[in-house]
C-alpha cells in the first residue's frame, strides 16, 4: 500500500465534500415584509414533497417541478392566500402524497391509528400471556417421578462429595 | 393452556399480514402518483398555440370530442420514445372519433417546432405552455403524461409515462371504446 493508495481517494472524498451543491437555488429569493410569512412560506415548503425526487421536499429539492411549485406557493402567499388555501390548492392538483403528513381522514385512518392499534394489540398479547402463566402453576411431580429424580440425581450427589474437591 | 396457544399465534398472524402488504407494495410504481383530478372538468386554462403564437388554445377547446392530451417536451427522451406510438393513434384517431393533442410543456418553442418538424406533427393542436403555468393545475409531474378527456371535457384517465402499443390496447383503447359509446 503506497500512500496513493489512501491519498488520492481521500482528496476526492474532501473535494466531493467541499464541492457539493453547485448552482443551487437558494430561499432567499422569496422575500416577504412580514418575518412571520416568510417563516410560514419556509414551514410549508419543508412539508410538501418533490413528487420528482419524491425523498426530498420542496425546500430540497433542485427539480424545476420543485421550482416551480414554489414560485407558484411565493405567488399565491404574497396574493395573501393562507396556508390552508395553498395546501388545498396542492392537494387538489396533486392528491395526498404531495404532503409528507397525510391529512386526517377516513381513508387515512389506518394510517394514523394502525400502530397505536399495534401497540394496543402487544400490550393484550402481553397480558394475556402472563396471566396464564400465573393460572397454570407448576405442578408437583407424582411420587413415581420423585423416585426416578432421586435415582438420578444420586450418582451425581456422591460425585460431589468427593474428597478430592 | 388452550386460549394461550392461540394468543401465541397472534404475532405470526400479524406477521404473515404485514408481509403480505409489503408484498403487495413490492409490484406498485412509487414514482405513480394517483391523481386526484379523474373524474373531475378539465382546469381552466388559456394558451397560446405551439405552431402559432396569435391563436389562444382554452379548456373549451377539449369538450365536444374525446381527446388524448399528450404532455410532451422535445427534451424527454421518453417522448420521443412513445412518438411513433402518437403518431399511429393520430391516424387511427382520425376514423375512430377520437384525436390526439399536445401540451408541450417546460420546453422552448423552436426546439419543440423542430421535434414535429423531424418525427412528425401527431396533434391536432398544441398548446404551448413553457412555464407550466398550466401544467401545474393539470397536476403534471413529469413527461410524459397523458390525460384521457371526455366529449364533456371530464378527465377519465392519466397515463404516467410514455405510451406503447401495449398500453393503448390493454388500457386507453377500452378506455376510448366505452367513451363512445357513452354519448
Amino acid at each position: 500500500m503506497s500512500w496513493r493508495h489512501t491519498m488520492i481517494p481521500a482528496v476526492l472524498l474532501v473535494g466531493l465534500i467541499l464541492g457539493g451543491p453547485t448552482g443551487a437555488f437558494t430561499l432567499e429569493q422569496y422575500e416577504f415584509d412580514d418575518p412571520a410569512r416568510q417563516a410560514e412560506f419556509r414551514n410549508l415548503i419543508g412539508q410538501v414533497r418533490c413528487l420528482v425526487c419524491q425523498n426530498e421536499s420542496l425546500a430540497d429539492s433542485q427539480a424545476g417541478l420543485a421550482g416551480d411549485l414554489r414560485d407558484e406557493i411565493y405567488r399565491m402567499m404574497l396574493a395573501g392566500s393562507s396556508r390552508d388555501e395553498v395546501v388545498d390548492f396542492l392537494l387538489a392538483r396533486y392528491g395526498d402524497f404531495v404532503l409528507y403528513e397525510p391529512p386526517f381522514r377516513l381513508s387515512t385512518l389506518p394510517l394514523w391509528l394502525g400502530p397505536v392499534l399495534l401497540a394496543l394489540i402487544g400490550v393484550l398479547v402481553l397480558r394475556q400471556a402472563l396471566a396464564s402463566k400465573q393460572s397454570a402453576p407448576e405442578q408437583d411431580l407424582s411420587p413415581e417421578d420423585q423416585a426416578r429424580l432421586q435415582q438420578i440425581l444420586a450418582p451425581r450427589a456422591e460425585q460431589n462429595q468427593d474428597p478430592r474437591r | 393452556m388452550n386460549r394461550f396457544k392461540n394468543w401465541t399465534l397472534l404475532p405470526l398472524a400479524l406477521f404473515v399480514v404485514l408481509v403480505g402488504f409489503l408484498g403487495y407494495g413490492l409490484t406498485m410504481d412509487p414514482s405513480k402518483v394517483p391523481s386526484p383530478l379523474i373524474g373531475k372538468p378539465v382546469p381552466e386554462f388559456e394558451l397560446p398555440a405551439l405552431t402559432n403564437p396569435d391563436r389562444s388554445i382554452t379548456h373549451e377547446d377539449l369538450k365536444g370530442a374525446i381527446s388524448l392530451v399528450n404532455v410532451w417536451a422535445s427534451w424527454c427522451p421518453s417522448c420521443r420514445a412513445e412518438h411513433k406510438t402518437l403518431m399511429a393513434l393520430a391516424q387511427q384517431g382520425a376514423g375512430d372519433g377520437f384525436r390526439v393533442v399536445g401540451l408541450n410543456w417546460k420546453d422552448e418553442r423552436d426546439d419543440a417546432l423542430e421535434m414535429l418538424r423531424v418525427f412528425g406533427d401527431p396533434y391536432t393542436w398544441n398548446a404551448f405552455d413553457p412555464d407550466n403555468r398550466v401544467g401545474l393545475h393539470f397536476g403534471v409531474y413529469g413527461a410524459p403524461e397523458t390525460f384521457v378527456i371526455d366529449r364533456q371535457g371530464i378527465i377519465r384517465y392519466k397515463h404516467i409515462g410514455p405510451l406503447d402499443p401495449r398500453v393503448w390496447e390493454q388500457t386507453l383503447r377500452p378506455l376510448v371504446q366505452q367513451l363512445k359509446a357513452e354519448s
